[in-house]
């Protein structure tokens, strides 16, 4: 805690600060692995799971995160000083279904099939716990272009995490990317797909992988 | 019609769980579960909000939000359609009935109030709770569908977390390696359960 306020002091000193200052710089890059939403701060795991059985539902449920963090921190940021402390969640919880309804109502419009897909899994963004968790943490506290680099850091940080699960998923249960038949493009058309991919039980168990992975290389250990 | 119902309840708690087939409610399932009973009164807290959030966003829905909903107020408003009001009114709805348990259980149990205490604010932002009532619009329930609904999801929800908190109570011994402590460890195990939760997909009702 004693750090950050350190931090936000001296940013109001110095009003020059670059658009992208080394500190700044760090905000984004921190999710992407250090402070990963998913695998370290244990955020969003439901989406994280639902989604993933093909990898284009996943990119566009990924896109849908990082547009929804980035527009409801950079709201936040700028009303953090109006909301009155009591009321916080439900303001907070009404920015994000505003934006939310605005996705899905874009999904149906132009990407109907990849809607049906993703369903219900969009609406359910509201209580994407990444994004109540940014902008209780981060929002509520900084600058809005702070906010917005700090959303768009979470949400690629979730992105990649999801997308990586995906391929697998994909790889293994379907035997192909993009729905592109890997398998059989490369001669080996007996392939015989692994329906536990399909299933929930592949996603928990390729993610608990990928956070073993993941904490072995960065050091990150649970007590 | 009451072994529909029941044939529901079955299906919602064991075949069709929150937690293991549509991965609902994961975020508090893996946080709140290293203790058992601190996960009996979440369990307990979520099935109570379930039971009466389904229904209630269920009339809301049918009386205010499809298409044509309104016509009880005047043939006026025949062609008004607002289901994309959807998330909005069912996430408000769901904060102030979860506002509205935690006033009443003050009020007239304080005990319980104290031991579910900081879980009751948690289950707002609880992707099981919505997600309950996106299925229930889906899956176009009647009432008396949706209330069951609402309650054997809670149900299967409070299994799922009982038992997983079990195991993590026993698993804090084991030597696992170091960078799968935790979140990883459970991953795998909240899998094999789901496993083990498959076997129910065979049962025909």
């Amino acid at each position: 805690m004693s750090t950050e306020t350190v931090e936000q002091l001296e940013v109001e000193v110095k009003e020059t600060e670059s658009l992208l200052s080394k500190r700044r710089r760090k905000i984004i890059s921190d999710p992407l692995d250090d402070d990963n939403p998913i695998t370290i701060q244990v955020l969003g795991i439901c989406s994280a799971l639902a989604v993933t059985v093909k990898m284009m539902p996943t990119l566009v449920m990924a896109l849908a995160v990082i547009f929804v963090t980035v527009f409801s921190n950079l709201i936040i940021s700028i009303l953090r000083n109006v909301i009155p402390n009591r009321v916080r969640i439900i303001v907070q919880l009404a920015v994000v279904a505003s934006l939310v309804i605005l996705v899905d109502q874009v999904l149906r419009a132009y990407l109907y099939d990849v809607a049906k897909v993703v369903g219900v899994y969009v609406g359910l963004i509201i209580t994407n716990c990444i994004i109540m968790g940014r902008l209780e943490a981060f929002a509520m506290g900084n600058k809005p272009w702070d906010s917005v680099l700090d959303g768009l850091g979470s949400g690629f940080g979730y992105s990649w995490i999801i997308l990586a699960v995906a391929f697998f998923r994909e790889l293994f249960g379907s035997g192909s990317i993009f729905d592109f038949k890997v398998f059989e493009a490369i001669g080996w058309s007996s392939y015989q797909a692994n329906g536990l991919m399909v299933s929930p039980i592949g996603a928990f168990i390729i993610l608990g992988l990928i956070i073993w992975v993941q904490r072995y290389k960065n050091g990150y250990v649970e007590h | 019609m009451l072994e529909s119902l029941f044939n529901l309840g079955i299906k919602s708690i064991f075949v069709e769980n929150m937690v293991f087939a549509y991965f609902l409610g994961m975020c508090s399932f893996l946080a709140v579960s290293k203790k058992v009973t601190t996960a009996f009164g979440l369990g307990m807290a979520v099935i109570f909000v379930l039971t009466i959030t389904v229904p209630v966003n269920w009339i809301l829905l049918e009386y205010i939000l499809k298409e044509g909903a309104l016509s009880w107020i005047s043939a006026d408003f025949l062609g008004v359609d607002l289901s994309f009001l959807q998330f909005i009114m069912f996430i408000a709805i769901i904060a102030a009935m979860v506002q509205l348990v935690e006033m009443v259980i003050e009020k007239f149990s304080p005990g319980l109030y104290g031991s579910l205490g900081i879980f009751l604010p948690l289950i707002a932002v609880n992707c099981a709770i919505l997600g309950s009532s996106l299925f229930m619009v889906q899956k176009e329930f009647t009432l008396s569908e949706a209330t069951v609904y609402g309650f054997s999801s809670g149900i299967g929800w409070f299994l799922a977390i009982i038992a997983l908190a079990a195991i993590r109570e026993k698993i804090k011994y084991s030597n696992v390696p170091a960078p799968l402590k935790g979140l990883g460890i459970t991953m795998i195990i909240t899998g094999l359960m789901g496993l083990g939760f498959l076997s129910f997909i065979g049962i025909k009702i």
